[in-house]
């Protein structure tokens, strides 16, 4: 397997922790985490709204240093955790092996620039890596501190499961919970962990945007969860962030905490919470005391 | 283009396909049923089973001036008559390496496993094999081969008198 | 041409008649040019061609050209030999010729239906007409053996279809072995409370007829039994058929029950298969009180005894007929028989399948067969519809088409869920009065008295939302919906999403193939369809019979129909037995293989080749012998011959040679 890595915007700024806990634990699982050199944004779901062309061709850009980077390997796996990057690069991928008319014009641009995209690459999300290429055994067998007492609600979005997903179900997905049951976690069933957060509502119609991330927070809680665990930066952002203004709408407390599940891994892995990013949490995240929290969850921690 | 690949465009191979009439002939009846248009280089001789071909019926079509020949029968496990396409399928590979040491292109002929629902597969096959023969152009025998393949030739007596041993 | 001498009638005098087929041939082939290719053929001596050969009219012609002497072999160039063979050896028979001097060109499946532009078509036409006259001029004339049809009909599955085709039968004088894997007949429909669209009750139509079966002394009733070998053919078919023992002597048992009351077992464990689950059973037991035959049967999986040995058999006890036997065994019959009917009846869709249903995961989610043994007062739940709390439902959704018109399950349609849907939509509202919600996505409601039916359903205040469900789940937006299932569906006429909790949820299962389809077919030697079911030999003129003669389909197992369609179709399938039976004979194919003695050299190759051990060895006169009765006419044998002395009538070496060089070297 020959691995690069490719971080996205988010990951730089608000979704932080998110590699901050995603190169700790991939580290000691031992995939390396090279990251594309001189990598460009993905343009996500704004730049392919805008021109679906043009956006391939900042993707195609990206494949093409990636390939350039490891000359010599045949496939070259990708790993792309945020899951706008990710929707967007497999959109491209996938339009430019099939239509040959876009492949042709981004082909030219890619040209210009000097680079050259020849088909090697393939996108792979971490909880794609983790369940099929490292495994649950080696995950479990790395488990020092069991998060026991953790009832976890693992929020998928949709932007990794729909449409282009082909490492879980679409309707059901489970590699996220299987991987947090392997860390000794209880793992709470929901029916809406693949239901949309509001996405970039939050920031334009922000009281459709609420609307949506307090359903989710909501339910969460009602089912007795602790902490949510989530696989995308803008998730995350929108379930954790504006807490204190669902408060306000709801009259909800809320105050469940909201993690990524990479954070969960290292917190069960053993490694130091400064180097998980889990001070950055605006609900902090603690280990629960022993007593298992009361069936309808709403004990709070804080 | 070359005068070769010129007369490669032009050129329109005859294939003799030799169909069981239980899965293969049924399914070119369901494709023409469907109205599932296919090249028409193809020409159908009617067996019973696949097991009934004989190889020197192969070599008599190549003779008498075919490019290809397709076989057709029912999948493994499928035929009406329990095992005919098995024996089948075993002359054929027995027949490939005769034409190899022929000379014959190995993709001139070819064996297909044909249910009797799948009239698409007869369309798709029938088109595949044509360009694949006219891509290699007309056959063209040796005379030393032609005459060892006339020689090859199963020969009935002129003066046989038929005896049919039909007892119940 | 072969220089071999031709036979029998003749110098070959070959008339050759072009059909056009209305347009069907016409426009693709242009006829006047294949009349003049065909006039320079060798051996020709007429050349016709009409609109409609198989007419009348059409047959007149070769009749006329044969009475007249003008022909003695006929090519007819028209559909294929599939459709039409029977048809012109028939011509040729009332022309006074032998009905084998024929050969036809299939210009129409294979040609004009085929075929781009009218050049093309024409030359692939003239080509496969020189080959059928190079073939025909060396063709012999044939004898069809004659050969006794055994009287005795075998009918597999004892559904309504299976029981009406068996009461048929068997009320003309014919003998029936009834073969029934489960332990009683009855099929799917002694499932049903009541039947649409009349609302009959089910029991009350089906049970008479299954006491007539039980009684009628034509009729051999097997039960708990399966059918695990099938040899011979058509009139002359010699099936093996496995008796599974029941542990109880079905000549003693009164069905009393008692020994269901006294089995050590106190509390029934065992999944009951008739109540689709919704229930427990004992080890022993009778599947239902109108089980026929009224016999107990001890399940061998469950029961102490037959596990281990160690029970203290306290239904032994009581049983005063002492009809208990732990002693049985399996046992193999073999019968003859001269047609068969395969009335296998279908399985449901396992809703299991559709994850966003919630089928496994909610309660009080259910299959409409699991509805089905609710209502029925012999059910579970003695006729009431009820949740898992115990309470009845105020708010009901049947979900239409679970499994059926989708792309991801099976693309067909299984055309009678609509109108169980509205039965069950009819029966809950009557036992609840709760809300009812119907998500369709058409309604077919075709047959005779069925769109009566749905105005009914529409009178009676049931809601009908015409749109697919996207998903049933438990998330709760408001106080109102916390402890019910969640329906989203698209209300497509109103044009809007709309959430809807209910307490229940019926989904209206499609229809399937039986799990063990594959195995079954292959033991009868007949074919399935694409999507699974039994084919039929013509989806429209011959739905119950197969490709393989003397094997006959009754029922669901052709593809999903209603009871009215079943026993239709049964009746057809009984009546065609009975056709093929008092016939008193079946005429064999003549395509049979004969060894020329003369060239054999007692190799006794072809001798282990034929998988129907038809060919024996003659150790006197040192040469192969074939049976004609046995032989299929598969070929296999010919070509395996190193001496080329045996030969396939009908297709021999030199007419194929021939049709070879016929097909290639004139066009």
């Amino acid at each position: 397997m020959s691995y690069l890595y490719y971080p996205g915007c988010s990951a730089k700024s608000t979704g932080k922790a998110y590699e901050e806990s995603l190169l700790a634990v991939f580290s000691a699982l031992q995939i390396p985490t090279i990251e594309i050199e001189d990598w460009n944004c993905c343009g996500a779901t704004a730049y392919m709204s805008i021109s679906e062309l043009k956006a391939f061709a900042l993707c195609a850009r990206n494949f093409a240093l990636a390939e350039r980077q490891s000359k010599g390997t045949t496939m070259i796996d990708l790993i792309v955790p945020c899951a706008a990057c990710y929707l967007g690069l497999k959109k491209a991928l996938l339009y430019l092996r099939e239509y040959p008319e876009i492949r042709t014009k981004v082909d030219e641009s890619l040209h210009s620039a000097g680079l050259k995209y020849t088909g090697h690459i393939r996108i792979r999300h971490p909880l794609d890596i983790l369940v099929n290429d490292v495994g649950l055994k080696k995950i479990a067998s790395l488990v020092t501190h069991p998060l026991d007492g953790f009832r976890v609600a693992c929020y998928y979005g949709c932007q990794v499961i729909r449409p282009y997903a082909d490492f879980d179900d679409q309707h059901e997905p489970s590699t996220m919970d299987k991987i947090v049951e392997s860390l000794g976690a209880e793992v709470i069933d929901w029916p809406i962990k693949t239901r949309c957060c509001g996405g970039s509502l939050t920031g334009t119609v922000q009281e459709y945007g609420l609307r949506l991330s307090y359903n989710l927070l909501k339910e969460a809680k009602k089912r007795g969860c602790n902490v949510i665990a989530t696989s995308c930066s803008l998730c995350q952002f929108n379930l954790e962030c504006y807490q204190r203004q669902m408060k306000r709408r709801f009259k909800d407390k809320v105050n469940v905490p909201v993690a990524f599940f990479t954070q969960l891994m290292g917190m069960a892995f053993g490694i130091p919470s400064r180097q998980l990013g889990l001070h950055r949490l605006l609900v902090p995240l603690q280990q629960p005391s022993k007593t298992k929290a009361d069936v309808g969850g709403h004990h709070v921690y804080n | 283009m070359s005068n070769d690949e010129a007369i490669k465009a032009q050129f329109e191979p005859k294939i003799v396909a030799f169909f069981c009439n239980w899965c293969t002939y049924t399914a070119a009846d369901l494709a023409g049923t469907a109205r599932m248009v296919y090249a028409p280089n193809v020409r159908v001789v009617r067996i019973m089973c696949s097991g009934r071909l004989d190889p020197q019926f192969v070599l008599a079509a190549l003779r008498e001036g075919a490019d290809g020949v397709l076989i057709g029968g029912c999948h493994p496990g499928d035929c009406h008559y329990q095992e005919g396409n098995y024996k089948a399928l075993r002359r054929f590979t027995l027949l490939k390496s005769l034409l190899k040491s022929m000379g014959i292109e190995q993709e001139r002929v070819r064996l297909e496993w044909i249910a009797a629902s799948e009239g698409d597969k007869v369309q798709r096959v029938i088109n595949e094999m044509t360009e694949t023969v006219r891509q290699l152009g007309p056959l063209r025998l040796e005379p030393t081969i032609y005459n060892l393949i006339e020689d090859s030739l199963l020969k009935i007596p002129e003066t046989a008198t038929l005896a049919k041993g039909d007892e119940l | 041409m072969s220089t071999t001498e031709i036979r029998s009638n003749g110098t070959p005098k070959v008339g050759v008649y072009v059909c056009h087929c209305g347009i069907n041939i016409s426009s693709k082939v242009e006829i006047s040019k294949t009349v003049e290719f065909a006039k320079t053929l060798p051996y020709v001596t007429i050349v016709r061609d009409y609109k409609f050969m198989c007419s009348d009219p059409g047959q007149e012609l070769i009749q006329q050209d044969i009475g007249e002497g003008k022909v003695n072999r006929v090519v007819v160039a028209s559909c294929s030999p599939l459709m039409h063979e029977p048809t012109f050896r028939n011509v040729m028979a009332k022309g006074g010729e032998n009905p084998f001097f024929f050969q036809m060109a299939n210009i129409r499946e294979h040609v004009s239906w085929v075929t781009r532009n009218k050049e093309e078509g024409t030359k692939k036409a003239k080509s496969l007409i020189a080959a059928a006259v190079c073939r025909v001029a060396l063709h012999q004339p044939l004898e069809r053996k004659r050969v006794s049809i055994h009287p005795d009909v075998l009918i597999v599955g004892s559904g309504i279809a299976g029981i009406h085709a068996a009461l048929t039968l068997a009320d003309s004088g014919k003998k029936v072995y009834l073969v029934e894997r489960e332990p009683t007949i009855g099929g799917h429909m002694a499932k049903f409370d009541k039947t649409f669209p009349t609302l009959d009750c089910a029991a009350c139509i089906l049970t008479p007829k299954m006491s007539a079966v039980l009684a009628h002394p034509n009729i051999i009733l097997w039960t708990y039994s399966e059918v695990i070998g099938v040899d011979g053919f058509v009139g002359n078919f010699k099936v093996k058929v496995k008796r599974k023992p029941r542990y109880v002597n079905e000549e003693l048992c009164v069905g009393c029950s008692e020994c269901i009351e006294a089995c050590v077992y106190k509390k029934a464990r065992v999944e009951d298969e008739f109540n689709v689950g919704l229930s427990k059973r004992k080890p022993i037991y009778i599947p239902f009180p109108q089980a026929t035959p009224l016999v107990a049967v001890i399940d061998e999986a469950s029961c102490l005894e037959l596990k281990r040995r160690k029970c203290k058999k306290s239904c032994v006890d009581v049983c005063e007929p002492n009809a208990i036997d732990f002693d049985q065994t399996e046992e193999i019959k073999e019968i003859d028989v001269g047609a068969i009917i395969l009335a296998t009846g279908f399985k449901t869709f396992d809703a299991r399948r559709i994850f966003r249903y919630g089928y496994g995961k909610y309660n009080n989610i259910y299959t409409s067969l699991e509805v089905e043994r609710m209502v029925n007062a012999a059910g579970p739940t003695s006729g009431e519809v009820i949740l898992k709390s115990g309470q009845a439902p105020k708010m009901v959704a049947i979900i239409h088409c679970v499994g059926s018109r989708d792309n991801n399950t099976n693309r067909y349609c299984s055309r009678v869920c609509c109108m169980y849907s509205l039965k069950i939509a009819h029966l809950i509202k009557e036992r609840t009065g709760a809300e009812i919600y119907n998500f369709y996505i058409d309604m077919r409601t075709p047959g005779k008295g069925y769109e009566e039916f749905y105005d009914k359903l529409l009178k009676e205040d049931v809601h009908f939302i015409r749109g697919r469900v996207a998903e049933i789940t438990d998330w709760a937006m408001t106080p109102e919906e916390e402890g019910k299932l969640i329906i989203r569906a698209e209300d497509t006429l109103v044009g809007a999403v709309r959430r809807i909790p209910v307490d229940m949820v019926v989904l209206s299962v499609g229809l399937e193939p039986q799990a063990d389809t594959e195995e079954v077919r292959r033991l009868f030697n007949i074919s399935c369809s694409d999507d699974g079911w039994f084919l039929e030999r013509h989806p429209k003129l011959a739905p119950v019979s197969t490709f393989t003669d003397g094997v006959f389909l009754a029922g669901a197992c052709q593809g999903p129909k209603d009871i009215p369609d079943s026993v239709a179709q049964a009746g057809a399938a009984a009546a065609e037995a009975m056709a093929l039976i008092d016939r008193g004979y079946v005429e064999l194919d003549p395509n049979t293989a004969y060894v020329q003695e003369d060239f054999c050299s007692g190799c006794k190759t072809c001798v282990n080749i034929c998988p129907f051990n038809a060919i024996s060895f003659d150790g006197d006169k040192n040469v192969a012998v074939v049976n004609g009765a046995l032989c299929k006419g598969c070929g296999t044998c010919v070509a395996a011959c190193p001496s080329g002395s045996l030969q396939q009538n009908l297709f021999t070496d030199e007419q194929i040679l021939n049709e070879i060089k016929g097909v290639v070297s004139y066009v």
